[in-house]
């Protein structure tokens, strides 16, 4: 295939394993229209889409995902320059346009195919059909830990393997010598029985040229210089000095600034609205409806319900006649639910148990119960609640004679292009995105409602519109971590042996393991109950991990001390298919001295949980004096395969740590009169530093398939919590969030 | 109404309703985006500057309340364009920030510290970042970092106070 274009290339499905395929190759006199804006100076030759070697020899790493702040770009780089063998001094990121020749298919691949490990060489149909869907479903998500995880392993490695490949054959070629004489260094080229070198950009051209290896050799990890390194992320300088571009900082010539609201009761309307009051504002230029829509992007639909923004000069010109508009809502009838009523909905339909569909089952779990010497219950639950990313939602938007630029930080570029498009009746090459840097995503981020609502208001205002949602609007329009209540009933025999698991819960959504136990257990049963409610739902860190953790890991914990034995042994002794969990348990509870005496009121609780294809163990300790609790210390271990960027992944076990603690300690959505009770920092605490434990965390690089690190830290912390206050006051707290029953110093 | 304002001693000049708390001019009206929006009300420190060296959540100060008052926002941290101020420093050296959107805040809550307590103790610190939120949860960076910062000595000889006012003008 020495003609090789991306026509052939797609339509034949060439090529085993990731990132020429979806980078497209492109070469002098053969660029892509789509993919031109990648090639930004007229040095540069584009090798295909995941790398570009300049003629300074600078290696820039194509990154298709947006950084969040996981340090993921810089990781990919790593993986990148590693099988390229590059000078990592002269390696440098840029995230990806959000154009279609991008559409993220080995994101897509992660998806919809979970953990399939692809071998090598994959069958080039398959590798078409995938590359077709993710096309179709316009995917380019971070989240889900899928950048290192699929990303890397499928795409950068593979591309920086190849790229390599073909810069060795281009040197072979126009020294003549054999390929395999030819060697690579700090983005080199190298023979050594002549005493020749280049750099690379003297080969970058020919081997844009070369017919790409379908299956480059990788290296081994005893091989890696690069990866497994704590190299400084690229990110960070622009991050202490003010100047890092999130998309709240986005300034545009004649533009103006908008904020809004939605019904308070999810999915009502407006019913009538006087914006007298609202106009007098000084500065304030109109007042618009946003009309209600459906929109249908990659992670589910979900409604935009109908809003009313105030356009004004400046922010708080807008905030105020926000403030004075009369509005009054239509609730369309959800005007009476409550937390209360809906957890009454849970345990009811849980009750009846009515049209139960099966997770799991194994084993004669009926007859065990029936002839069971002792049968615990328990009943779990966890709120509402939100995600409150630091940086509330805003985006600014333009529209001019037919084409929409938007400018926002979201987690799935593509799909809000298309959601965007849809929203304005357009087609979505006539929609340019900037993804920004976001202050924080946590899920909330993927999806598209206020990018539909700045565009709206664009295409109404006819100027440029910044729109910035209070951070009222915030938490009280969100996407939320669902509530869930979850019944369970575990059977053990006269020696505590645990015999039969048996879980009920409600609303299934993902990933569909989330409730499942590594625990050997003979006789399992886990099941849900659909029971659905007005409130939207969201992907929040670690998606139903965060929960279920709670609910599994606490429960194990309760088999255990009514079986009369400790808590990490029990674990220990119902792992015994699970090497890997073993082996993060343990190291746990070494590194947490589990077992050591500690003082009057204070207590340990460890939790194990494997999520996004990482395994992580959590010991906490804590102390409770007199109603009067602090967590003091929390040792985590993660085996996540093989850690890319070591320091990178500890940073985010720490951040996963805080933001699971947050939740356990204080985060509840209470909702009344069917909407939220809760508004700012101040009734929706965060986690602050006096209340933060010193935080240990421990990497086991197994050498397995690589995991995730930005989610997996989070389940197990509200789980060990729970179980440390326990060991620390023989109370079992059942229920999120601890404050409820503990005030935390 | 015509506001004088001295920001990172720079004499400004600007024209807006006089109860727009100063996050918003300096955001709006001067361009200086690194101070950072996150809640409105006083709780979260991302907007945190220093006024005449003190730390102020700048979402909640109008701007009639700064005549003849100096402000300093992260863009004026660093002391040259060639230096970072000692914490900007140790901030990459324990690659605290995550998303970042919080650190313009805690970098200034941290040098107000710093500048009138060069040696704070652990409660010290926690007390004084105690208003500054990450939900990234870098606390244990942020303290680390200050920390280190305090005890280097370039950080004892070269804690960054105003000293001068350069009449500037950008009318
Ligand atoms: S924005 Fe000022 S403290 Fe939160
Ligand atoms: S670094 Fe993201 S909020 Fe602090």
């Amino acid at each position: 295939m020495s003609n090789w274009t991306r026509r052939a290339f797609v339509s034949v499905g060439v090529l085993a394993g990731g990132g020429i395929l979806v980078g497209v190759a492109m070469r002098p006199g053969n660029r892509a229209d789509n993919l031109a804006e990648l090639v930004a100076g007229e040095n540069e030759t584009l090798v295909h889409a995941f790398v570009k070697i300049d003629q300074d020899n600078i290696v820039t790493a194509v990154v298709p995902h947006a950084e969040m702040g996981q340090g993921a770009q810089t990781a990919l780089a790593q993986m990148l320059a590693e099988e390229l063998d590059a000078d990592w001094d002269r390696v440098r990121v840029e995230e990806a346009p959000p154009v279609a020749g991008y559409a993220h298919y080995t994101v897509g691949r992660g998806y919809l195919f979970k953990d399939l490990n692809l071998p090598d060489i994959v069958v080039p149909s398959f590798e078409g059909v995938m590359m077709r869907l993710s096309n179709s479903l316009d995917l380019q998500v971070t989240g889900g830990s899928m950048s290192v995880r699929v990303t890397g392993t499928y795409g950068m490695r593979v591309a920086g393997a190849a790229t390599r490949d073909m810069l060795k054959r281009a040197a072979a070629k126009a020294w003549q010598v054999p390929v395999d004489e030819i060697t690579t260094e700090k983005s080199m080229l190298i023979h050594g029985a002549t005493s020749r070198a280049e750099p690379y950009a003297v080969f970058a051209a020919a081997a844009a040229g070369m017919t790409p290896s379908y299956s480059p050799k990788l290296k081994q990890l005893e091989e890696y210089k690069i990866i497994g390194q704590p190299v400084p992320r690229f990110d960070i300088p622009a991050k202490v000095d003010g100047t890092a571009k999130f998309a709240l900082d986005v300034r545009l010539p004649g533009m103006v600034y908008a904020t809004v609201k939605r019904s308070p009761v999810f999915g009502g309307r407006i019913a009538s609205i006087d914006d007298t009051a609202a106009r007098a504002v000084e500065g304030v230029l109109g007042v618009v409806v946003i009309s209600a829509s459906e929109s249908d992007t990659f992670i589910g639909a979900f409604a935009v319900g109908e809003a009313v923004a105030v356009v004004a000069e400046g922010y708080w010109a807008a905030q105020r006649g926000l403030r004075a508009l009369e509005i009054e809502w239509d609730g369309g009838g959800n005007e009476t639910v409550s937390s209360n009523s809906i957890f009454a909905q849970f345990e009811q339909d849980i009750s009846a148990a009515k049209d139960r569909k099966i997770d799991l089952e194994q084993g004669d779990f009926e007859a065990v119960f029936a002839s069971s010497q002792k049968v615990i219950n328990a009943d779990y639950r966890v709120p509402h609640l939100a995600h409150t990313c630091m940086e509330p939602l805003n985006a600014t938007a333009e529209f001019r004679d037919g084409h929409c630029e938007i400018w926002i930080g979201c987690q799935n570029p593509l799909g809000f292009r298309r959601a965007v498009a849809d929203a304005l009746g357009i087609r979505a090459d006539n929609v340019t995105l900037h993804n920004m840097l976001m202050g924080g995503g946590f899920g909330r981020k993927s999806r598209a409602d206020w990018a539909i609502q700045v565009v709206h208001l664009a295409k109404t205002v006819g100027r440029p519109v910044q729109l910035i949602w209070s951070r009222e609007e915030d938490i009280r329009q969100d996407f939320y971590r669902p509530a869930i209540l979850s019944r369970f009933r575990a059977a053990i025999d006269e020696s505590g042996e645990l015999e039969a698991w048996q879980n009920t819960y409600v609303n299934k959504l993902e990933p569909t393991e989330a409730p499942l136990i590594p625990y050997d257990v003979a006789a399992k049963d886990i099941g849900h109950i659909d029971s659905p409610i007005h409130v939207p739902w969201g992907a929040w860190r670690s998606v139903d991990h965060s929960q279920h953790c709670f609910f599994t890991e606490s429960f194990i914990d309760e088999v255990a001390v009514a079986a009369g034995r400790d808590p990490l042994e029990y674990r220990a002794s119902l792992l015994k298919d699970h090497p890997r969990h073993l082996a993060v348990l343990q190291k746990a509870a070494r590194e947490a001295e589990w077992g050591q005496p500690l003082a009057q009121g204070r207590g340990r609780g460890i939790a194990l949980q494997e999520s996004f294809g990482s395994i992580v163990a959590e010991v906490v300790e804590v102390t409770v004096v007199d109603g009067q609790a602090s967590v003091d210390r929390v040792v985590a271990v993660i085996d996540p395969g093989f850690a890319v960027a070591p320091d990178g992944v500890t940073a985010q076990i720490e951040s996963g740590i805080v933001y699971g603690l947050t939740a356990a300690l204080y985060g509840e959505i209470t909702i009344e009169n069917g909407s939220v009770v809760q508004s700012n920092f101040h009734d929706y605490e965060a986690l602050r530093m006096a209340q933060t434990p010193q935080i240990e965390t421990f990497i086991i690089n197994s050498g397995h398939a690589a995991g995730g690190a930005g989610e997996p830290g989070t389940p197990p912390a509200a789980p060990a919590l729970a179980n440390a206050i326990f060991d620390a006051t023989g109370q079992r707290l059942r229920e999120l969030p601890f404050s409820k029953h503990l005030q935390f110093i | 109404m015509k506001k004088k304002l001295s920001v990172n001693g720079v004499q400004h000049t600007v024209d807006v309703d006089p109860s727009t708390p100063l996050l918003w001019v300096l955001r709006e009206q001067l361009a200086l985006t690194g101070t950072k929006f996150g809640c409105g009300i006083a709780q979260c420190g991302a907007c945190t500057v220093m006024i005449d060296g003190v730390p102020i959540r700048s979402c909640v100060l109008p701007l009639a309340s700064l005549e003849g008052r100096q402000v300093m926002t992260i863009e004026g941290l660093a002391p040259s364009d060639e230096k970072l101020h000692p914490l900007q420093q140790a901030w990459i050296e324990h690659q605290v920030p995550q998303c970042g959107y919080c650190q313009s805040g805690q970098l200034m809550s941290a040098a107000a510290l710093l500048a009138r307590n060069p040696e704070p103790t652990d409660a010290e610190i926690d007390g004084a970042m105690q208003g500054n939120i990450c939900r990234c949860g870098m606390y244990g960076r942020i303290r680390k970092a200050i920390k280190s910062a305090a005890t280097s000595r370039i950080a004892q000889s070269e804690l960054h106070t105003f000293d001068k006012t350069d009449e500037a003008s950008d009318e």
